[in-house]
């Protein structure tokens, strides 16, 4: 049998696992405004970031994709965007209307502050009051959006918290669901790999492109990554060099093909496993993915990353037992017992999708419950 | 006696401790890729997480995890040392 979750359908055809109402900043100077209504309407989320002005080309375009993409979300029940003039402001207000979904715009010129909160927050309120007479209605999980990443890695990672979401990408991609990975630079050493998995020529190339192009903007500064790749977390786990680490990542995708190479925040097209090039820092990865329609996400952590988002769920699986116990309040799911190899890989798998179906239906995963919401949008230069 | 390290795969080089293990103390390890043992004496204290080598490695050759080369040897390498960054390096970068 399918497993069913209790979701919240969306007009687009999507369902969330999350009914939100965001109020989202177009830019770093509606930051202000947006968390006063956030404040003045508890219940509604403010997601203030701090970028959006004097943006051009690509750098602009994923600004906008990103900010589209997170009120687009299935998590997000209603979203009012506040920008401080209204042209780009609208360009946001229109991509997410395409949804069908509540949303409506203020712009700060001309109004100052305070009207501007006062007019959105009563909007707010009505979007709010609208969003929590929503039912969670039965939906089957399977077409579902899940993203996937790891960080604070060591060899623990490897062996037990990648290859049991590896477990969970083959299962929900045999049933018809979207999973996504990224980490561009962090496939180094094993990007032939992943290359292999590629279900067509065409998308192989591609994928080597986005490889090469990422490396070679991080070779281009004139930096040697063996400072930060593996990052000193890494070292103190056991993880010696970005091979090593790549090896460790790649084990998330099990044995699936990838369907699909996606540019940042880019939703994909249809089912399957999808590769999206994207940072490895964790909170930019996430934004990405959950730009590109996530409704979960799954983390596997070594040393302990305690990254968050504000409108997806992101669940930590840990298999390092140091940390499973030094930091138990950020761990969701336990697969320390396959170093001890009292559970088996297809055990670990069940495990990681229990713990994916009851944050469907509603149980707050760690990060939520201690209010991790990182919002990071990928910058690709400076503004003019 | 119960494993202390585990093993990607058969041929590898390294095998990763999966409790801490004493230098001088003989400790058995499993190959997850076909459930087989390995055994030897460790040379080196060698914390959870980090590798334990299973075979001479020569400066220079590579190191094998997963099946396949994770780096190379700037130094000799000998059976139940621990590897990590003083002997071990990237071939990328």
């Amino acid at each position: 049998m399918e497993p069913t979750i209790l979701g919240y359908r969306r007009d687009d055809g999507t369902f969330g696992v999350r009914n939100h109402v965001i109020v989202l900043p177009l830019d770093d100077l509606s930051n202000t405004a947006a968390e006063g209504v956030a404040k003045l309407i508890p219940g509604t989320l403010a997601i203030p970031h701090p970028y959006g002005r004097l943006q051009f080309g690509a750098d602009l375009d994923l600004h906008f994709r990103t900010l589209i993409g997170t009120g687009s979300n299935p998590n997000v029940a209603a979203c009012i965007v506040i920008g401080i003039e209204p042209n780009w402001t609208k360009r946001v207000v229109d991509g997410i209307a395409t949804t069908g979904k509540p949303v409506a715009m203020f712009s700060i010129e001309g109004a100052g502050d305070l009207r501007t909160i006062e007019r959105a927050s009563r909007t707010a309120m009505r979007m709010l009051q609208q969003a929590s007479e929503q039912p969670r209605e039965p939906v089957e999980f399977a077409t579902a959006t899940v993203s996937m990443k790891c960080g604070e890695s060591d060899t623990t990672t490897g062996l037990a918290s990648c290859p049991s979401m590896g477990q969970f990408a083959e299962r929900h991609t045999a049933r018809g669901g979207t999973v996504l990975f990224g980490e561009t630079s962090e496939l180094t050493g094993g990007e032939h790999i992943v290359a292999g998995r590629m279900a067509t020529p065409a998308l192989r190339d591609r994928f080597l492109q986005r490889y090469k192009d990422y490396v070679g903007f991080i070779e281009s500064q004139g930096v040697d990554l063996l400072g930060s790749q593996p990052t000193q977390g890494n070292i103190a786990g056991g993880l010696t060099t970005i091979e090593e680490k790549a090896f460790g990542n790649i084990q998330k995708i099990g044995k699936c093909q990838v369907v699909g190479v996606l540019d940042p925040a880019v939703a994909p097209s249809g089912p399957g496993l999808h590769f999206m090039d994207t940072s490895s820092a964790a909170a930019e990865c996430i934004t990405l993915m959950a730009a590109a329609g996530a409704v979960i996400h799954l983390f596997a952590t070594g040393q302990g990353n305690i990254v968050g988002h504000p409108i997806v769920p992101v669940i930590k699986i840990s298999g390092n037992p140091h940390t499973v116990e030094t930091m138990s309040e950020h761990i969701d799911v336990d697969v320390t017992g396959l170093l001890r190899r009292e559970m088996t890989l297809a055990q670990a798998g069940d495990v990681v999708m229990h713990a994916v179906l009851r944050t469907a239906r509603g149980r707050l995963t760690a990060a939520e419950a201690l209010g991790h919401r990182e919002f990071v949008l990928t910058k690709l230069y400076r503004s003019a | 006696m119960g494993h202390k390290f585990l093993v990607h795969a058969p041929g590898d080089s390294v095998g990763v401790a999966v409790e801490p293990i004493r230098g001088g103390e003989t400790v058995e390890g499993v190959v997850l890729e076909d459930d087989s043992t390995v055994r030897l004496k460790a040379a080196d204290d060698i914390p959870l997480g980090h590798k334990i080598a299973l075979a001479a490695v020569k400066p220079g050759d590579p190191v094998v995890k997963y099946g396949e080369p994770v780096g190379r040897a700037t130094a000799a390498i000998a059976p139940g040392t621990h590897v990590h960054a003083h002997n071990l390096k990237s071939a990328r970068w």
